[in-house]
């Protein structure tokens, strides 16, 4: 009953989006005002009934109803509860009802909140967003349908795959959807810019605490994935250029680059063209993650639902959104009025730069992420692109990026002057240097790229700070306060990643009970090895003893674990955090009866690059709530005068 | 006329994307290309090895005999997919030459510790220069080179047990 109730409430919000659609294409024509007021309350219909679809789907995986296939099939009665609540969109129907439903309560958001833009605007942003949606919903009616029925009911179901069985998955996959979501709304906001050929400063400030929103959640989905594949997967490594991370990471680099061009265009209504060809990309660069992702079609630790039929499903809506909004570009962008212009060196210059400099990361691993493909298209042949492609040519941009990023707010909007620039930066480049001396006393054989990365990062964090000097901190705005703290984020997880890549100190090791080994400052022995099981898994648990110097000595357990169902081995490792750094276990096989293989990692200061991406998204916070405050006080003063 | 041109660009890249993409889901999933440096000589190599206390390798092998020459690399994800395979080679007596692409020594040992060591001999061709004379674009790839320094046979891609038969004939045939 659940399920089938489930099933209407999503046959009604696809209805509903129809509507919607139809009604935005027609309001947008003058005379036809009137049509514009019942698109508001279709869209909040809409996204309330998607919700209860979803809402049916948990509590059918809350009661493990095994008379639903998708249930059946990805759950199983004796899991922990957290993760038959997180199972409901762990697996493919049901993360992208999901994100239909997130997308339907962002319409809806949109319809209740938006004041600021004209109707015809807001309209046409509501129709576009019913397009979008519209897609999704015929996607899962026809291609994933989560509701189906099984017959005869089974006795228990199949389990959730054990990776996926950590806390981490309760958050990780909603985070990015939320941020795609985001996007999506960006684009429409856009599209239905285009139309009404309205592209001007109130346009981008309806559409940025979207994309800041959108920021905020991809960063956490990021930083998140990355720590999660760090402790889970065994492997010691924080990003693997894996086409599935590739994925969430170019949305990212075309959201951040959005993010500042949105800006210019809100104050300075500049840069018009290309914050609109910017929202398109974003937005396609979460389809094309998506659409890889979900296809199958590139190797990838991620091995999701591999399925030809559901990739071209994809394959054709990606063809109608991003090749419909491409036309438009083309057809329309001509017509908008350019912004207003200014000099090179200033604000706005250092902000094309870094557009400039994202996007050509964001070409990179694109076309790094595509060309096995296309040369298997081209010749036949398969291969795979590694790490040293992507660290080889996005690296070396990135420090570039970085070090613009600390030169940027210290210049002056329209034009500045170069000779004022020394006092400016006199302090970060001092602390640059005294890092580069400290290098090269102590530490001279590092490589290129952390070498550079280890001088640049405390230099731009000093940078970072200096929009704060000589201004009185209590009053200084909010969004000002995100910026800062945003931008010493990336120095910070900079800082991080050249030194876990510099220092790290990695032993694989066969240990019998009482040996000890040495990696970094530690000295790790191991005192046993015991079965140990929980509640849908046996495993084998090492006890080893880490001591630092004369210090205390801790004992880490590290896992080599055997889920019961699915029957799956997973490596569980086990992680001691210090102040300056990381030690690492993973348990190995055994070999020759006695002896178990242990690899172990030191890694100084590796924790910095997860905590720079949580202060990156806390300053898209601070950023969103500043902006908020400031225009409710600039209306509340409306309202009095 | 050429700002026209410049906005209809990315309509242009994302077709192509979609071409490329539309082949990768729909295209026979393997396919063998017959290569034309099978009945060539080896192009001339020496690479040094890779990991202490192990040979390098040359493209004359210094025994005179044929042998399997895998060019794979660590932080290549199908490689881990094919060690199992090339375990299974060497079991049935093919000796084994790996040439370890754009590698650091650190992370080959502990591919080589987790996914298994099959190789006789590891060559480190830092800079994809050897890779790339052989005509190879990609990780892994497998050729037999004979005694006296000449392909006769390339398999591009991963080893599947499935290709193991036609592998060890292709050695036998060598010898």
């Amino acid at each position: 009953m659940i399920a089938e109730a489930g099933l209407a409430a999503l046959w009604l919000a696809a209805a509903l989006s129809l509507l919607q659609l139809f009604l935005g294409a027609a309001g947008v024509k003058p005379g036809n005002e009137a049509l514009l007021r019942v698109a508001r309350p279709v869209a909040v219909a809409q996204g309330a009934l998607a919700s209860i679809a979803f809402l049916a789907l948990i509590w059918l995986f809350l009661r493990t109803d095994l008379s639903v296939e998708l249930v059946a099939a990805n759950s199983h009665s004796a899991k922990p509860w957290l993760y038959k609540f997180a199972g409901a969109w762990g697996n493919h129907e049901g993360s992208m009802l999901l994100w239909v439903t997130v997308l339907a309560v962002a319409g809806a958001a949109v319809a209740l909140f938006e004041r600021r833009l004209p109707e015809r605007t807001l309209t046409a942003t509501l129709a576009a967003q019913a397009a979008i949606g519209l897609g999704f919903y015929a996607f899962l009616l026809f291609a994933s349908n989560p509701f189906t029925r099984l017959f005869p009911v089974p006795i228990d179901g199949n389990g959730l795959n054990p990776l996926l069985q950590d806390p981490g998955l309760a958050f990780h996959p909603p985070t990015l959807y939320f941020g795609y979501v985001g996007i999506s709304v960006a684009f429409s906001f856009a599209v239905g810019a285009l139309i009404t050929r309205d592209v001007g400063p109130a346009f981008a400030r309806a559409m940025r605490p979207w994309v800041t929103g959108a920021w905020i959640f991809l960063t956490l989905g990021i930083t998140a994935g990355s720590y999660w594949a760090y402790y889970e997967l065994g492997w010691g490594g924080w990003w693997f250029w894996d086409p599935v991370e590739n994925a969430s990471l170019m949305p990212w680099l075309a959201a951040t680059a959005l993010l500042h061009s949105v800006t210019v265009l809100a104050t300075r209504d500049g840069l018009r063209a290309w914050t609109i060809m910017l929202a398109v990309v974003a937005f396609s660069m979460s389809m094309i993650g998506t659409f890889l992702v979900r296809s199958g079609i590139l190797t990838s630790v991620h091995a999701f639902a591999v399925d030809p039929q559901r990739g071209t499903f994809i394959l054709v809506l990606l063809l109608f959104y991003i090749g419909g909004a491409l036309a438009l570009f083309g057809l329309r962008v001509g017509t908008v009025k350019e912004g207003s212009q200014f000099e090179f060196f200033s604000r706005e210059g250092s902000l094309v730069a870094n557009n400039l400099l994202l996007s050509a990361i964001l070409g990179i691993v694109f076309f790094y992420t595509i060309y096995p493909l296309g040369v298997e298209a081209a010749t036949g042949e398969k291969l795979s692109i590694g790490p040293p492609y992507f660290n080889g040519f996005a690296g070396p941009i990135a420090l570039v990026l970085v070090t613009m990023m600390g030169m940027g707010p210290l210049l002056k909007w329209r034009r500045d002057q170069f000779r004022n620039l020394v006092n400016r930066y006199a302090i970060p480049i001092v602390v640059s240097a005294l890092a580069l001396l400290l290098l090269m006393l102590f530490a001279p054989t590092i490589g290129v790229l952390p070498m550079f990365g280890l001088i640049i990062a405390p230099g731009v964090a000093a940078a970072s700070l200096a929009p704060l000097w000589g201004r009185n901190l209590g009053r200084t705005p909010l969004f000002t306060w995100g910026m800062v703290t945003a931008h010493f984020g990336i120095a910070v997880s900079l800082a991080g990643m050249a030194s876990e890549s510099a220092f790290t100190k990695e032993t694989l090791v066969a240990l019998a009970p009482g040996q000890s080994a040495q990696v970094g400052p530690y000295s790790v022995r191991l005192d046993g090895v015991d079965p140990v099981a929980g509640p849908n898994w046996t495993a084998l648990e090492a006890r080893l003893v880490a001591r630092r110097g004369d210090g205390v000595a801790v004992t880490l357990r590290p896992q080599s674990r055997m889920f019961s169902t699915p029957p799956t081995p997973t490596s569980e490792a086990a992680i001691r955090t210090v102040l300056d750094g990381q030690l690492y276990l993973a348990l190995g096989e055994e070999v020759d009866g006695n002896r178990w293989q242990v690899r172990m990692w030191w890694k100084p200061f590796v924790t910095l690059i997860w905590l720079g991406g949580g202060l990156v998204a806390l300053g898209g916070l601070l950023s969103l709530v500043g902006r908020w405050r400031r225009q409710r006080r600039a209306r509340h003063q409306e309202a009095l005068a | 006329m050429r700002r026209r041109l410049v906005l209809w660009t990315p309509l242009f890249l994302f077709a192509l994307f979609v071409v490329v993409v539309a082949y990768g889901l729909y295209a026979p999933p393997d396919r063998t290309v017959p290569s034309a440096l099978i009945g060539q000589p080896a192009p001339v190599f020496d690479l040094p090895p890779a990991v202490q206390g192990r040979p390098g390798v040359a493209s004359i092998s210094g025994d005179g005999q044929p042998r399997l020459v895998n060019i794979f690399a660590s932080w290549c994800l199908p490689c881990r997919i094919e060690a199992p395979q090339l375990e299974e080679l060497r079991r049935r007596g093919v000796p084994i030459d790996g040439i370890a692409v754009r590698d650091r020594p650190e992370d080959l040992a502990a591919f080589l510790a987790t996914y298994g060591d099959p190789f006789r001999a590891i060559g480190a061709d830092t800079d994809r220069r050897v890779q790339l004379a052989l005509g190879s674009a990609g990780v892994p790839e497998s050729f037999i080179i004979d005694g006296r320094g000449v392909i006769r046979h390339q398999h591009i891609g991963v080893i599947n047990p499935a290709d193991v038969p036609a592998i060890v004939a292709a050695y036998e045939a060598a010898r």
